[in-house]
């Protein structure tokens, strides 16, 4: 409980944690998978694991969009990067995140166009300031960011924008979550749903998991008491043999989700008929491609993409990490080779990652030095 | 990426109803308000901001709220250099027929 004292209602977070211990009966252990990777850098930032029973495990699931990224997409991608005039742009996640031969930062030091930008339309802006190249956007995201590259697409249209394209990598979080729900090896009782991309889609998509699956979905602001809170609605559900959704986080989440993105991701994306995901292999229709209307626009189509596959690095057992089945310490690599300095997985990457949550909260607070290589050596 | 920043809203200018002047701690910067037109905005709401685009309408304790869990994240510098950041501000299609 180190951080406890930074809690804003401290006799609150006790309620809950007491309620919690209340409800989790003694002869059951419950897994509830938190799907969003803030959730994950909150819950280790907090310390929320000590808060609860031993009976009550959180598995953190694969709501970290770089996590899941197969490396030969960031391959891909580097590829597209490295044709003659184009300026290939990316969110500051991404150019971090390794490739075979390095990063995009490191590709970048070594000469390609690649250039750091905040925003798909600064992406776009670029476009429009040099007419002379090319400049192609690294998509990537939930239905967080997917309206925003939706809505740079229809602009881009609009405008008129000639040479600017999307490397679309976005992916939708439903589909992962039944899919993680079809595994043999599930065992999951519960789902703390999505804050952010439930802003977009409400919270409607997730009703199969309750009638479908029989396991409660909350979906959950932020803040410690949000999480605890949503902790005690799942285990109430329970407890009382429920399985529904329910909205924690309505000060934020309509229940509809936002309605003119919705209608914006259907304008311009289509869904693939399958994608790659690290850790998970391929799931049918998870994520999206610009509809045909903007081949123009589609990267994917305008230059020959290699369509890399990698297998990650044999001693990184990020897919194990990520399907719940080993904690980020667990793992040969952690905080050895892999650290979020030098990132060999890519859960070491954003801090959304299981593991650079855990080594920035939980490795670092509890080792005896920091970098446990030099003690190795 | 996935931070959601919480910015006040200063100004939507006649012209270009899709932007909206925000303040974020004390930086103001434009970002795109398409997905909140229906919804209706006006200067004085609290948005969320996701890459430059407000994602969601939100009161003003919400919006405190999110700036502090930023603060205790260690995301708020982060926060800040990516709304520093945005660079479409007014100018994206000036001079361009649309």
């Amino acid at each position: 409980m180190k951080y406890v004292d930074e809690f804003r209602d401290p006799r609150l977070i006790r309620q809950a944690a007491d309620e919690i211990r209340r409800l989790a009966r003694p002869d059951r252990h419950y897994r509830i998978m938190e799907v969003c990777g803030g959730h994950t850098h909150a819950i280790y930032r907090f310390g929320l694991e000590g808060l609860l029973p031993e009976n009550v495990e959180l598995i953190h699931g694969p709501g970290c969009p770089v996590c899941v990224l197969p490396m030969g997409r960031t391959d891909d991608g580097l590829a597209l990067a490295a044709q003659p005039g184009v300026i290939f742009a990316a969110f500051g996640d991404v150019m971090r995140v390794p490739g075979t031969s390095g990063s995009p930062l490191e590709h970048k030091a070594r000469g390609a166009e690649i250039r750091m930008v905040y925003s798909p339309l600064d992406a776009l802006k670029l476009a429009e300031s040099r007419p002379d190249k090319h400049v192609v956007f690294f998509a990537i995201g939930f239905e967080t960011t997917a309206p925003s590259t939706a809505l740079t697409l229809l602009r881009a249209r609009q405008l008129g924008v000639a040479n600017f394209s999307v490397f679309c990598n976005h992916v939708t979080i439903v589909p992962a979550i039944r899919a993680i729900l079809d595994s043999p090896d599930m065992r999951l009782d519960a789902f703390v749903g999505p804050g952010h991309v439930s802003t977009v889609i409400g919270c409607r998509p997730y009703e199969f998991i309750a009638k479908d699956f029989g396991k409660p979905v909350v979906v959950s602001g932020f803040e410690p008491l949000d999480i605890l809170q949503s902790l005690v609605m799942i285990l109430r559900q329970l407890a009382e043999g429920r399985s529904e959704v329910e909205n924690q986080y309505a000060r934020v989440v309509p229940w509809e989700g936002n309605l003119p993105a919705l209608k914006a991701l259907s304008q311009v994306f289509a869904l693939r008929p399958y994608f790659e995901w690290r850790g998970l292999g391929f799931i049918s229709q998870s994520a999206l491609r610009l509809r045909d209307e903007f081949a123009a626009w589609d990267a994917e189509r305008r230059f020959t993409v290699p369509g890399i596959r990698v297998t990650d690095p044999k001693a990184a057992q990020c897919g194990e990490v990520l399907k719940g089945v080993l904690k980020p310490h667990q793992c040969k690599l952690f905080g050895r080779e892999c650290t979020p300095e030098r990132p060999v997985g890519a859960l070491m990457v954003s801090s959304e990652g299981a593991c650079a949550a855990y080594y920035n909260y939980v490795h670092r607070m509890t080792s005896p030095a920091e970098n446990p290589v030099d003690v190795a050596l | 990426m996935c931070l959601a920043i919480p910015g006040r809203v200063v100004e939507i200018a006649a012209e270009t109803p899709q932007l909206a002047l925000v303040e974020v701690a004390g930086v103001k910067r434009q970002v795109n308000v398409d997905l909140l037109l229906e919804e209706g905005l006006a200067p004085g709401d609290w948005v969320l901001i996701h890459v430059g685009f407000a994602m969601s309408k939100v009161s003003a304790a919400a919006a405190e709220e999110q700036m502090r869990m930023l603060q205790m994240l260690g995301e708020d510098i982060e926060a800040m250099h990516e709304v520093e950041g945005y660079e479409f501000g007014e100018e994206l299609g000036k001079g361009r027929a649309s």
